[in-house]
């Protein structure tokens, strides 16, 4: 008599054993900045797959707060249900504690226990939360199983490796032997990530179409819109 | 035993006993599915191939063909893959034709618990799709998946409105939509209109139109005959239409 004990868990007979592929890549990129007191953040806006584009005008910008702005991209499904489920906890923050904001710090925490609530089936999608707290400016980066971590500026999505090196010599200053020591504005962030975008453009078939940028100062949050190439 | 107390074995090798039953080589059901498992159906088996939607400037078009497939075979001819849901919303469906009956019938029971409130407030179809949205995506996530391609349509409010959900949750909305092998062929037709700006109710006509012939010409899994679904503030209607076939140039193709 065969048991089930006789077999490792994965090669025990008649187990589940799939073909079916529950992650599609529909591609994305996002890139996020801190200034001293606003942050900067940009999604492109096409969704694809493969060779397909379905979309040319699909958001992957979430305000959550008048204090915080999610870009999500990767597996359009699971950004989808992660940015829903965090709106709805975000609300239910604001219903529990007297319709107070959810802090940037509580929800970035917030967000990589969800993310981490789904280890063994992860949300495979990439994350940068952008925004600010007590006036300053801040941005965090996700892995898709939760690693959270903070940074002045981070590139993420299927041009991630194309845009973090110009935000490393534009923002980062990296091996530079004379540093200007000029402070960041809002209107030269803003260029940057409408020029990085551009680049990614020109060489990822994931990137193209539009860019959203949403900037968040102590005024509220103010989007703007800006059109890539479409092929 | 019917053989008297003498076993003489199986008639061949891995054959069946006298009076005792064969199991058919490839057929798994001589493994107990309970003891160790499941295994769960991971592909579509009767198709209905693309649905072709446009939005216009005061409503929505959504059109497939008749056919439901069983692979390369025409299994199902003159079937419905395009419905009116409820007097806001119109739907059609590619991937597997079982999966959809099912669901259809979920929408149908809602539809009329929604009309029995009585309340003169009819479901719209931003409530469809985002519903429909997390069926699907928990389907998906439950390694079950209902192997669809979902296209909704309707009046929100004034307002058209079209979305796409695919069977892994994927969701988006857009003017032109068009699922299975139209995104390669109709798509094109499609945006290359929408992107001079909005469509007349004639103009929409007259792109599904031309898709659907194009679909026909080209898409092995095609059928010539197609219903339409239309939707706009005037009310909805649901019709059937053939593609005008031209088979003129037929004759200089030789040498098969």
């Amino acid at each position: 008599m065969i048991g089930v004990n006789q077999f490792p868990e994965y090669k025990v007979p008649g187990a589940v054993q799939h073909q079916f592929n529950p992650y599609e890549n529909n591609g994305g990129s996002i890139v996020a900045i801190a200034g001293d007191d606003f942050a900067v953040i940009g999604a492109d806006t096409r969704l694809s797959a493969g060779y397909n584009i379905f979309s040319r005008d699909h958001s992957k910008l979430f305000t959550m707060t008048s204090k915080a702005v999610l870009a999500s991209c990767g597996n359009w499904g699971d950004s989808d249900t992660l940015s829903s489920f965090l709106k709805y906890k975000v609300q239910q923050y604001a219903d529990a504690h007297e319709n107070r904001e959810i802090s940037l710090n509580a929800l970035a925490q917030l967000m990589s226990t969800m993310m981490y609530g789904r280890r063994f089936f992860p949300y495979y999608v990439s994350n940068i939360l952008a925004g600010t707290y007590e006036g300053k400016g801040y941005v965090y980066s996700y892995d898709p199983i939760g690693h959270c971590e903070r940074h002045t500026y981070r590139a993420g999505g299927s041009s991630a490796a194309l845009l973090q090196p110009i935000l490393d010599n534009q923002i980062g200053l990296k091996n530079m032997e004379q540093k200007p020591n000029v402070p960041l504005t809002v209107d030269r962030a803003v260029d940057l990530v409408t020029d990085a975008f551009i680049s990614a453009a020109e060489r990822d078939i994931y990137t193209g179409d539009g860019v959203n940028i949403s900037i968040i100062t102590n005024n509220g949050v103010e989007n703007r819109r800006v059109q890539l190439r479409k092929d | 035993m019917a053989n008297h107390g003498v076993n003489i074995g199986p008639f061949w090798k891995d054959g069946p006993s006298a009076g005792s039953f064969y199991n058919f080589p490839g057929n798994s059901t001589n493994q107990s599915a309970n003891d160790y498992g499941k295994q769960a159906s991971t592909g579509p088996i009767t198709t209905g191939t693309s649905i072709v939607a446009v939005k216009y400037d005061r409503g929505v078009i959504i059109a497939g063909d008749m056919l439901v497939s069983y692979g390369s075979l025409a299994r199902y001819h003159n079937v419905d893959r395009v419905f009116q849901i409820n007097e806001n919303i119109i739907l059609g469906i590619t991937g597997d034709y079982a999966d959809f009956q099912f669901i259809k019938q979920v929408i149908d029971e809602t539809i009329l618990a929604d009309f029995s409130m009585d309340d003169k407030i009819a479901m719209k179809p931003k409530d469809l799709y985002t519903w429909l949205t997390r069926v699907l995506y928990n389907r998906r996530s439950r390694f079950n998946p209902l192997w669809l391609d979902m296209v909704v349509g309707g009046m929100q409010y004034d307002e058209p409105f079209l979305g796409h959900i695919n069977f892994r949750g994927r969701a988006y909305t857009s003017d032109v939509i068009s699922t299975g092998f139209g995104t390669h062929l109709a798509l094109p037709i499609l945006r290359e209109r929408s992107e001079k700006g909005t469509m007349s109710e004639a103009d929409a006509q007259e792109v599904v139109k031309k898709s659907m012939e194009v679909l026909f010409y080209r898409d092995c899994r095609g059928y010539p005959r197609y219903s339409q679904a239309n939707i706009n503030d005037q009310g909805c209607t649901v019709t059937k239409h053939d593609v005008q076939q031209n088979w003129d140039v037929a004759y200089l193709i030789k040498g098969y």
